[in-house]
């Protein structure tokens, strides 16, 4: 197909330097291109990795230079200009220039948006002292400090994040509190089953869990210090330290009067393509899933990775549609989960290997007899093999799935 | 070319096993990688090199 690929951009702007602008970079030298390559970071830290943050970073375990992605060595042999602690603000679509919070203009033949996400606030703004979000590795440090002096944490929302950060934050002692919609932590992304054994493994190391419960506010004391939090339910709380975690919306503020089409992210066509010369990769990118035949966003560090190596390939001119098969795994307590497919809430499901009761087992999750999704819990191997199977359905070029996102 | 694997921070997602089989696999019982061949011959490089790019833990430094 070389007689159809285009020529090989002499300039390539990505924009983010964490996991997906980075490895975009990196696939492209990997890939033999040439030309020149600029990473441009809203952050001054050197592009480091965001899973451990909730994780190893929060409860100190690991030196925070551990969260590097790359050894700066590494990251200088790129060869790429690279532009920290300055977030793009505005995109010029034809010009394909992107103009920076300091005032640079970049232009370039190619440009890859890979901006990530923005934690969303607390309804009312930022909340008093002793409320946080956790995106970025100052964030990581800030709570990490409230939570060595804390006595009482409440973690508002009960999806990855805040059941992750509610595990670290019990085992480093503190006395924890977990709140949010659902009727266990994580049912939206492990199923009711799985999700009903992490609320147990919450429950037995001590985590107070609010199910179907959220935050009506928050209250200060005289210091304007957080000292509560107001449930949707009726009462307050008591905390002296609140993390906020109810999700994340796309960074695509700068890209409002773009020309690009934003809809829960940047809109891309099956190649990554956003528009003329404008690829996305990464948590920020919605593109058009072929084997699903729909748009699909993907919040996790496997797609960062995948997707960003196939961004590299279609600006070289490789013509392969990008249809993974989503995945993401999380580590809370002694429970190390691993999630393949779709999860949908209607499935039918199978334990088809181990004993939830022994604490390893994979379950298939099945809609009209088609496997959808495969849970593993502490059986990781088992999990990748029995998930196999669903890269044939993932793979197909038109829909035969009826998974639903 | 020399393969260090780092198990202390791979999260076992088996993903370098499935780009490079003959140089990783997973163990049995908590998934964690284990590199059987830490000086593979050049036919495996591409995918060596492809599964040190997937994993999502960083954990897989390659030495040409």
């Amino acid at each position: 197909m070389s007689a159809t690929r285009a020529p090989a951009p002499g300039h390539v702007l990505v924009v983010g330097a964490s996991a997906a602008g980075l490895t975009t970079a990196e696939a492209l030298r990997r890939q033999g291109y040439t030309g020149s390559l600029t990473l441009l970071g809203a952050e001054e830290h050197l592009p480091y990795d965001r899973p451990p943050l909730s994780k190893q970073v929060l409860s100190g375990q690991w030196e925070e230079s551990r969260a590097v992605l790359r050894p700066p060595e590494t990251i200088e042999r790129l060869g790429a200009t690279l532009l920290l602690g300055d977030p793009a603000a505005h995109l010029d679509l034809p010009a394909r220039t992107v103009r920076t919070a300091a005032g640079r203009e970049l232009r370039a033949d190619a440009v890859v948006i890979a901006t990530g996400l923005t934690p969303r606030p607390p309804a009312g703004g930022a909340g008093p002292r002793g409320t946080h979000l956790l995106r970025t590795l100052d964030d990581a440090r800030a709570l990490r400090a409230d939570l060595a002096t804390a006595s009482r944490l409440v973690v508002v929302g009960d999806g990855v994040l805040g059941s992750e950060v509610a595990a670290t934050a019990r085992r480093l002692g503190v006395d924890t509190t977990l709140l949010g919609p659902q009727p266990y932590p994580m049912a939206a992304q492990l199923g009711t089953d799985a999700a009903r054994l992490l609320a147990e493994s919450h429950t037995r190391n001590g985590v107070r869990l609010l199910p179907g419960d959220g935050a009506a506010g928050l209250i200060a004391d005289d210091h304007h210090r957080v000292s509560g939090v107001r449930l949707v339910s009726g009462p307050v709380l008591p905390a002296d330290v609140v993390l906020v975690a109810i999700g994340a919306v796309p960074d695509t503020g700068w890209l409002t009067d773009s020309g690009l089409t934003l809809d829960d992210g940047v809109l891309c066509d099956a190649h990554c393509r956003a528009g003329e010369g404008v690829y996305a990769a990464g948590d920020v990118a919605r593109w058009h899933h072929a084997a699903l035949d729909r748009p699909v966003r993907l919040e996790n560090r496997a797609n960062a990775t995948a997707q960003a190596l196939a961004v590299a390939g279609t600006i070289l001119g490789a013509e392969r549609p990008y249809q993974p098969v989503p995945s993401f795994w999380t580590d809370q307590f002694d429970a190390r989960v691993q999630v393949y497919g779709v999860i949908s809430p209607d499935a039918e499901v199978t334990v088809v290997e181990g004993d939830p009761a022994g604490g390893r087992f994979v379950a298939a999750h099945r809609t009209e007899g088609a496997l959808t999704a495969v849970v593993g819990w502490n059986m990781p191997k088992q999990a990748r093999l029995r998930a196999a199977e669903l890269s044939a359905v993932y793979s197909r070029p038109r829909p035969a799935s009826r998974a639903t996102l | 070319m020399k393969v260090i694997l780092e198990q202390d921070k791979c999260v076992a997602s088996g993903q370098c096993v499935v780009a490079a089989p003959a140089v990783f696999d997973q163990r049995d019982e908590d998934g964690i990688a284990v590199l059987l061949d830490p000086a593979p011959a050049a036919e495996s490089a591409e995918d060596v090199r492809h599964a040190a790019d997937v994993c999502p833990a960083l954990a897989i430094q390659l030495t040409e």
